[in-house]
């Protein structure tokens, strides 16, 4: 067991290298990627202050990421309620085909419903990311939800009914105050896809990018790089942040109901 | 109308109506355009936007005999397969550590630790492995300036090696967590009862864990395979000329060339490979598993 956590270690190392390189250059001031580092800047961070087109596509991806996140966690309510709570047929199946996009290639969702848009007349942008970006999250927010509803004493919406609650009341008051964090939990961990996706947005966005459509197209120019690792930076220290948030809601609804199904997936 | 009434009020009924929204937003957005990715197939472009939609193999005829094209899949099929041996190798011991050598309460933790690169964003960490393994990248100017190398190495340059590098990085992940949670469901104490039969150590794990951990790993192996098969990122960034793969095809064909129906075609292929693939290994998977638990 020791050499196995002496490998674990080296393991985690591994995983985390690349994203620690990010601040390393993010505040060097050479204009190369490379060893030796120069001197400490915050120069690559003021010039992403200039980038007006960058703005842009900030608030274009804020504006997807939010909707998306909404969408697919209703959605993902729906679905986990009926997985969780009832049985009827062609559930496996049904279930099975919404999960789907989990591990679909994405260029194959992305060029799909390209093919749908322009075929209906009409033109991409940013809705029709938030279609693809929605269908991509649902699954995730289905796993986290699917956990907490799991997790819920039926029998408290029973004695809910017994009390003379109707289903939505009961939803409302019992429910829903259950499952909150999971709730919370979810729309942060689809919010967060949504930011970080490419494919689908580099197919579907149209004339407005989002961040990471812009992010791919600054890589094209050397003398953009250390901006690209500093806006990297941001968007990596962002992205953690709102994870280990999710983590934390996750689990105090686990502790809530009593049960700790164990991770997002 | 009683008995529609009587069906919504039904378990079966209500499920059905609850699942309805979401089925129907999959269906909508998701089966109906593969099922266009499919018809498009048959079609021939004429225009920007025009179709003949006169039924033709003919762009599977092209795709299957241009040996770009087979070059391509070929090629993806090698990478999406060693980069799926490689993860699913490294991340079993990290699986095993975590669900046999981890104490319960910190296990949480080991797992959140090794998914949270998971969630920062995928184009990134792609970008990040280009600037380590580029010319004059952060491994070469780091080694040539601590003087273990004179020249810069070039058998990580843009190539098929560097892509395997970094998808291999990208998924671990993936692979880790199926392979955790199907360790974590292992009765511990069939594990004793073959120790108190008198199996050693390796025997066990052979006889008795390998056997009950199959499922895990067939999960991981699909999680892994399905996806990286269709990467696009990762190819054109660190790939080179020598390294793309189909999906940058696949981009090609729909983006700059405008030939939708030979990018459909292509994307077609490569699902029912991939599916044929995917179905055959849970076969072998189940099966490999049954016969090794049953057998005493």
């Amino acid at each position: 067991m020791k050499s196995l956590k002496t490998y674990a270690v080296f393991y985690l190392i591994f995983l985390y290298a690349p994203i620690f390189l990010l601040p390393l250059f993010a505040f060097n001031s050479s204009t190369v990627i490379a060893f030796p580092l120069e001197s400490f800047t915050t120069e690559w961070f003021t010039e992403l202050l200039t980038l007006s087109e960058m703005h842009g596509a900030l608030l274009n991806s804020l504006k997807i990421a939010v909707t998306s996140a909404v969408l697919a966690t209703i959605l993902g309510i729906f679905a986990a309620m009926a997985a969780t709570r009832y049985r009827f047929p062609g559930q496996k199946g049904i279930m099975g085909f919404i999960m789907l996009p989990l591990v679909l290639p994405e260029i194959i969702v992305a060029v799909s419903l390209l093919i749908v848009i322009l075929r209906m007349g009409f033109s991409t942008g940013a809705w029709s990311v938030i279609v693809g970006h929605t269908l991509i999250c649902t699954p995730f927010a289905i796993a986290i939800l699917q956990s907490a509803f799991s997790a819920l004493d039926p029998s408290l919406e029973e004695a809910a009914y017994d009390l003379g609650e109707t289903p939505v009341s009961t939803f409302r008051l019992v429910t829903l105050p259950l499952v909150m964090p999971g709730i919370i939990s979810a729309l942060l961990i689809s919010f967060t896809i949504s930011m970080d996706e490419f494919i689908i947005a580099f197919f579907l966005t149209g004339a407005e990018p989002t961040l990471p459509v812009y992010l791919f197209s600054m890589m094209r120019f050397p003398k953009l790089l250390p901006a690209v690792m500093a806006l990297g930076t941001i968007l990596v220290v962002l992205s953690v942040l709102l994870i280990v948030i999710a983590e934390f809601f996750r689990r105090r609804g686990a502790k809530r109901t009593g049960s700790d199904a164990g991770g997002f997936l | 109308m009683e008995k529609l009434r009587r069906l919504i009020r039904s378990e079966a009924g209500t499920g059905v109506m609850l699942i309805s929204p979401t089925a129907l937003y999959a269906v909508l957005m998701l089966a109906v355009p593969l099922l266009a990715v499919l018809v498009i197939s048959f079609w021939t472009q004429t225009g920007v936007r025009d179709f003949d939609t006169a039924f033709t193999l003919a762009n599977y005829k092209e795709a299957l005999t241009d040996p770009l094209y087979r070059q391509l899949m070929l090629r993806s099929l090698m990478v999406s397969g060693l980069v799926t041996l490689i993860t699913v190798l490294l991340a079993f011991p990290i699986a095993y550590f975590v669900s046999f050598g981890v104490k319960p309460e910190h296990k949480s933790l080991w797992i959140f630790l090794i998914t949270i690169p998971f969630w920062t964003s995928y184009l990134i960490r792609v970008f990040l492995w280009k600037v380590i393994l580029g010319y004059n990248g952060v491994l070469n100017s780091g080694l040539q300036a601590v003087g273990l190398i004179e020249e810069p190495l070039s058998f990580i340059l843009y190539n098929v090696n560097a892509v395997i590098i970094t998808l291999a990085h990208a998924y671990a992940p993936f692979a880790i967590l199926p392979i955790f949670v199907a360790l974590e469901k292992i009765d511990r104490s069939l594990l004793e009862a073959s120790r108190d039969l008198g199996e050693n150590r390796a025997m066990t794990f052979l006889r008795v864990t390998l056997p009950l951990a199959a499922p895990g790993v067939v999960a991981a192996v699909l999680i892994v395979f399905i996806p990286t098969i269709g990467d696009y990122v990762t190819p054109r960034l660190v790939g080179g000329p020598g390294g793309l793969m189909i999906a940058n095809m696949i981009q090609t064909q729909f983006l700059r060339l405008n030939n939708a129906p030979l990018g459909a075609t292509l994307a077609v292929i490569a699902m029912l490979i991939v599916a044929v693939i995917a179905i055959v290994f849970v076969i072998l998977g189940n099966r490999a598993a049954g016969q090794k638990g049953a057998r005493r």
